[in-house]
């Protein structure tokens, strides 16, 4: 798990899920992202790298739009998914957000039963018809969060009386419910300990046969182990996007080796 | 030897260390002090209310066996109501007089100068007025002897409570030591006993010569009426205010400005919104006055200030990551509040409208200013028609009672501040117990 297989990755598919195409954000006067072109793969690991502060969060939340919820936050530019751009005036953003779904840096089990903390999204969204159809999805999406032996004698448990990274992957499970086609994770292990973290990212290492997946990262170790594309982020440009392999065995911008090397960050 | 503090041992204490440590055990102390004397303050306070009040509880009863005289009740006989209704309370009184005279015939229950005229004094003027409404709903009982259980005069229940000795009642126009006497020889003869006040609670004020027959029953009513009208109102509007500017609201100018006046009207004082209650309310939009509705209005002005900070801080404290989680997997903005902020804050705003309402309960300037000081006798309907009805109120009554000459009147002010005080008690006891309740949840 901790050798990182960095040129066994292949990515088969090479379908384009995510493009941005000059995406520009502000906070008020500050330009935190500029000029970002990026296209992302489908049923591909992505991972964002850079030092903090270099907006490899905000424009994550740009890519399901979870910076509208920030009010002096303004994005400037074209982000499509499938070809649609997301910020069209048509896109309700909590549709987007249905299918574009988000794992955040600290596990956040709402503080309900295991069940309502998964079947809470399928429920809003109107996936389940009866209370059969949302126990299959319950299953399916605990299941697909790697945590549902550990989980399911005791489903009316509170989702907040597990461990870290139990909740972590509660999270994923929840976030999956809602048969999302893009998932994004915020630093998804910066709050879990090495042998959860290993968990974590075996799990999104199986995720990628159905979704596309853009994680943040602070490491570069867990970047160059679960991701097939690697983007490098610097003071709110986008310096290199490309191969995992390539980007840790080979980058092209002096601003990159200088990171991976240690030198900058 | 002074110079070594920087290489000596931990075992010794520096000056500066002792110094701190001094400091420390000082504050300390100021604490304890400052608890000690609330404490202190505290128990003085319950003590005076408790010894002044919890003897407005009981109350003096005379039983008598009284001939309802169809001789003056139902002259010709008829047992016609209207004919019967036409006896005022001034003939109902001779017919107590007639069993006072025949106690007093009694072997060894006579006593010296004292004639059934005088002996009558030591009942309630509110006796024959009770005997009258028996009468009324009772006509057939016309012809029988029946026991009532009177209510004893105010001074007559002072003496057994240690307000009225013989030397006052020398003073006294209202009693005379030869009454007492007789009163004695009535509690002797076991017609005469001290029980448990229901009249207290249930009852209606009453004048100013009669105490004993004051009550809070109106008191009560009006209160919780008030109580009822503020809980609708400033619940629905305090929430849905507080969500909209905490969840909803743009951040600009605008609400910036009503964020400050929310702040402010916290802090104005209550007689304004009495003032503003009586312009507004009985001036202008032509409400009764001393109606529970104007005064349960004025009270939700007031009130509404307190829940809403309340609300919004509860708001607040609940953490953005469940804001993001119920984002997150697509709820919408509303969905997120009204899904999962609102059960979280639920504890913190139950327990800040319940401590709003407590408030409210306990306040008096502005129901002062919009009429409900006055005199009501009279028991408000049944709502919703009843809350136009004239009322008084828990904190108004204890104001009155506190005004009037009669020393058997700031027993019932005391009595009536036991009341509010339990009815205090009673409310911050269910605010900690629903907090409990959903806190403990997970």
């Amino acid at each position: 798990m901790y050798d990182a297989p960095i040129l066994g990755d292949t990515v088969d598919q090479k379908t384009t899920k995510i493009s941005a195409r000059d995406v520009q954000v502000y906070y008020g006067d500050t330009h935190a992202i500029k000029d970002v072109n990026v296209d992302i793969d489908s049923k591909t690991v992505t991972a964002f790298i850079g030092p903090s502060g270099c907006g490899k969060s905000t424009f994550l939340r740009c890519i399901n739009r979870m910076n509208d919820t920030i009010d002096v936050c303004r994005v400037v530019g074209d982000i499509k998914i499938d070809g649609e751009d997301i910020y069209d005036k048509r896109v309700d953003p909590v549709q987007l957000r249905a299918k574009v779904g988000m794992v955040f840096q600290k596990p956040n089990p709402f503080p309900k039963s295991i069940y309502d903390n998964i079947a809470y999204g399928p429920r809003i969204h109107g996936l389940a018809k009866n209370k059969a159809d949302l126990d299959v999805i319950v299953e399916k999406s605990l299941r697909r969060g790697a945590i549902w032996d550990e989980v399911k004698d005791r489903l009316d448990a509170p989702g907040t009386g597990l461990s870290g990274g139990q909740q972590q992957r509660l999270c994923i499970a929840r976030a999956v419910a809602t048969e999302p086609e893009v998932l994004l994770m915020d630093e998804p292990c910066s709050a879990l300990d090495p042998i959860a973290t290993a968990q974590v990212e075996e799990l999104i290492d199986e995720l990628r046969n159905q979704f596309s997946v853009v994680i943040v990262t602070h490491s570069m170790q867990q970047a160059a182990r679960v991701s097939q594309k690697t983007a490098f982020f610097h003071l709110g440009n986008l310096v290199e996007y490309g191969d995992t392999s390539q980007i840790f065995t080979n980058p092209l911008d002096e601003r990159t080796q200088n990171y991976i090397t240690g030198r900058i960050g | 030897m002074t110079d070594v503090s920087s290489t000596s041992s931990l075992l010794a204490v520096d000056d500066r260390t002792r110094r701190r440590n001094a400091a420390e055990k000082r504050f300390r102390v100021y604490g304890v002090i400052a608890i000690v004397l609330a404490m202190l303050a505290l128990a003085g306070l319950m003590t005076s209310i408790l010894t002044n009040g919890l003897s407005a509880f009981k109350q003096t009863f005379v039983t008598l066996e009284v001939y309802l005289d169809p001789a003056k009740l139902d002259k010709d006989g008829s047992g016609d109501l209207e004919k019967i209704r036409k006896v005022s309370t001034f003939g109902y009184a001779p017919l107590i007089r007639n069993t006072l005279q025949t106690h007093l015939d009694a072997p060894n229950m006579a006593v010296d100068d004292l004639s059934a005229k005088d002996a009558v004094k030591m009942i309630s003027n509110e006796s024959a007025a009770e005997m009258r409404r028996f009468v009324l709903a009772n006509p057939d009982m016309i012809g029988e002897t029946v026991s009532f259980k009177f209510l004893a005069s105010g001074r007559v229940d002072g003496y057994y409570k240690g307000r009225v000795t013989m030397e006052s009642a020398e003073r006294d126009s209202n009693i005379s030591p030869q009454q007492l006497m007789f009163a004695d020889k009535l509690k002797d003869a076991g017609l005469l006993e001290t029980s448990f006040n229901w009249g207290f609670l249930t009852r209606a004020d009453a004048s100013e010569n009669r105490p004993e027959a004051a009550g809070l029953g109106v008191a009560i009513l009006g209160s919780l009426y008030m109580m009822a009208v503020v809980l609708c109102l400033t619940l629905p509007i305090g929430v849905a205010a507080s969500i909209y500017l905490e969840e909803f609201a743009p951040k600009n100018w605008f609400t910036d400005i009503v964020e400050v006046n929310i702040s402010n009207l916290a802090a104005v004082p209550s007689i304004v919104f009495g003032i503003l209650g009586l312009a507004i309310f009985i001036n202008f939009a032509g409400l009764p006055q001393s109606a529970p509705i104007v005064g349960g209005l004025v009270l939700t002005l007031m009130t509404l200030p307190t829940i809403i900070i309340s609300t919004r801080a509860s708001l607040k404290a609940v953490p953005p990551s469940i804001r993001d989680a119920a984002l997150g997997v697509g709820a919408s903005k509303m969905q997120a509040v009204f899904h999962h902020v609102l059960p979280l804050a639920a504890p913190g705003i139950l327990t800040g409208t319940i401590i709003g309402l407590a408030q409210a309960l306990g306040e008096t300037a502005p129901l002062l200013l919009i009429g409900m000081v006055a005199f009501v006798r009279e028991f408000p309907g049944a709502p919703p028609e009843g809350l136009f009805d004239p009322a008084a109120a828990l904190p108004v009554q204890v104001y009155n009672w506190t005004q009037r000459a009669d020393p058997a009147f700031a027993e019932r002010a005391s009595g009536a501040i036991i009341v509010l005080l339990v009815f205090l008690l009673f409310m911050n006891a269910i605010a900690i117990i629903l907090r409990r309740r959903f806190e403990r949840r997970w």
